[in-house]
């Protein structure tokens, strides 16, 4: 697979300690592939490229604005907007936890909203701006939710921690952060499976108390 | 998941046509439709993105209000025009699913949603509603989130929608484009019952489209109330909602809506239970007395026999929040 690196971020760091994680899940993949392919698909996967796979199906094109970078790319319809960025843009800070929509690892902003990409088809995102967690950022300094989090602990392994602050800051941007109970209802489509929730609650309250602009 | 081809037409006839051809499948917001395809329970060769159509409008007319099918759920749910005039529709959306999917699903797709149940996701297990012919394996199997009313030897799925409950009970009108021009079905009658063809969970043509639905006014707005009970708090589906609408007029009850949500393969209106309590004092003895009229005809399947104690608690308990009694 191509790899592209349209953004730098913190991710960049991590690509060296994970890369040979990563490497063997693509190579996985690739295998996986080609065991469920036949015919044409089989004949591109003799060269052992697994871009050559793809190409072997039918792919549109997309053009789409990530982290106010425009991005012009070219995918399968049924590639989901988690895959797209995190395979073709490796923007891997948006996580794949369950990949059918009931823990909102996935959580990302299409035109300042926030759903879930994995169920979301990225040929669908045609047009529209996606934020995701390596662009809430300024630069080196970070959202006031990213500096809430890590001041009130709002997490423990850290694997849900992306959906829960692009959901935590698109709750503030709703209106839905008046309350605890407000925050704890409008915050129920991220599972945290550590229980981090006091915390997080924590910190969403302050920065809305805080009144920072999100 | 498989592959599909992909269009977008710019306009509503582009639309009917291709929907009307085997194996292509409307897609708007895809929260469920995605999902299924994923798990290849569903399967289009083609999807036809509705999204271009201009049908997100809210607004009032001289039928009522009206609601165009590609409208968000959230947008839906945070509207003025229906935090006004029908607020019982707003709550019921609210307690749906996650912001991030009301984020996504749409008016149309959340009543074009599968009725469904572990068994027609789980591709190892037999099921009438996936594959016609191979058995309901949730009949002797685990069937807590059940049917108990309405339900067929072949299915015992509920719908799991919210927003449905509420249109059911506020008299709804589903408007249905088709290439022979706009025809109006009633919402009670837009769902069906599983009976010998569970495979089919609503009346809508293959050729045809949702472009809206119209809430006739009413004077339910001051006294109406959803509640959903569930297994958490938030983000879960009912194990029994209910939606009740009341017109009170000095402490008696001019007119009545009740519907049951999680206990059918469609949004169960309680017609019986509503006629009981009109011309009555609004009182939780009468509440409770509607109640048990609604259980009438109820049948458990083991899992989810609980439904029958719990489904009537509820009724009450939704008729005094909204006759303002709690």
């Amino acid at each position: 697979m191509e790899s592209k690196k349209p953004c730098t971020g913190p991710d960049e760091d991590l690509d060296v300690k994970d890369s040979s994680r990563r490497n063997f899940l693509k190579q996985s993949t690739l295998l996986t592939a080609v065991a469920l392919t036949p015919g044409t698909a089989m004949k591109a996967a003799a060269g052992h490229v697994d871009e050559q796979i793809a190409a072997a199906f039918e792919k549109m094109p997309l053009k789409m604005q990530v982290n106010g970078r425009q991005q012009n790319l070219s995918v399968e319809p049924r590639s989901t907007l988690l895959d797209i960025l995190r395979e073709q843009l490796d923007l891997t800070g948006t996580k794949k936890g369950c990949d059918h929509g009931q823990c909102g690892a996935c959580t990302v902003h299409v035109d300042g909203h926030r759903i879930n990409s994995c169920l979301t088809l990225g040929i669908m995102m045609n047009g529209k701006k996606i934020t995701t967690i390596e662009g809430l950022a300024n630069g080196d300094k970070l959202h006031p939710m990213q500096e809430a989090f890590i001041k009130h602990d709002g997490f423990q392994c850290g694997y849900c921690t992306p959906g829960q602050i692009m959901s935590a800051v698109a709750c503030i941007r709703e209106g839905h952060a008046n309350s605890e109970h407000e925050i704890r209802e409008y915050m129920s489509g991220n599972i945290c499976r550590c229980g981090a929730y006091p915390n997080i609650v924590n910190a969403i309250q302050e920065v809305k108390d805080g009144g920072m602009a999100v | 998941m498989k592959q599909f081809q992909y269009v977008k037409p710019a306009t509503q006839q582009a639309v009917l046509d291709a929907v009307g051809k085997p194996g292509s499948k409307i897609i708007a917001g895809g929260t469920n439709l995605v999902d299924l395809m994923k798990r290849g329970v569903m399967a289009p060769d083609k999807l036809v993105d509705i999204n271009q159509l201009p049908l997100k409008n809210i607004g009032i007319t001289k039928n009522g209000l009206h609601i165009g099918a590609l409208a968000l759920n959230s947008v839906v749910s945070e509207n003025n025009l229906v935090a006004q005039n029908q607020p019982l529709l707003a709550m019921a959306l609210k307690s749906g699913a996650s912001p991030q999917l009301r984020n996504m699903a749409t008016v149309g797709g959340n009543m074009m949603q599968r009725t469904r149940c572990g068994y027609f996701y789980d591709t190892t297990m037999p099921c009438n509603k996936r594959v016609p012919g191979t058995g309901c394996g949730a009949m002797e199997g685990i069937n807590r989130m059940h049917a108990i009313f309405g339900a067929s030897p072949q299915c015992i799925a509920v719908h799991p929608s919210d927003m449905c409950i509420a249109l059911a009970v506020l008299d709804a009108i589903v408007i249905i484009a088709g290439k022979k021009g706009e025809r109006r079905l009633p919402f009670t009658e837009f769902h069906r019952l599983p009976g010998d063809h569970p495979e089919l969970d609503n009346r809508l043509a293959k050729d045809e489209l949702i472009v809206g639905v119209e809430i006739p006014d009413n004077n339910f707005a001051k006294s109406s109330y959803y509640l959903k009970i569930r297994d958490r708090q938030s983000y879960a589906f009912a194990l029994v909602s209910v939606a009740a609408a009341l017109e009170i007029d000095n402490g008696l009850i001019k007119n009545a809506r009740l519907a049951m949500g999680g206990v059918a393969h469609k949004p169960w209106r309680l017609f019986d239970a509503e006629k009981s309590l009109v011309g009555k004092p609004a009182t939780e003895e009468n509440f409770a007395h509607a109640a048990q009229l609604a259980m009438q005809g109820a049948i458990s399947h083991g899992g989810n026999s609980f439904k029958l104690k719990l489904a009537p608690a509820t009724i009450t308990e939704a008729l005094k929040h909204a006759a303002g009694l709690v």
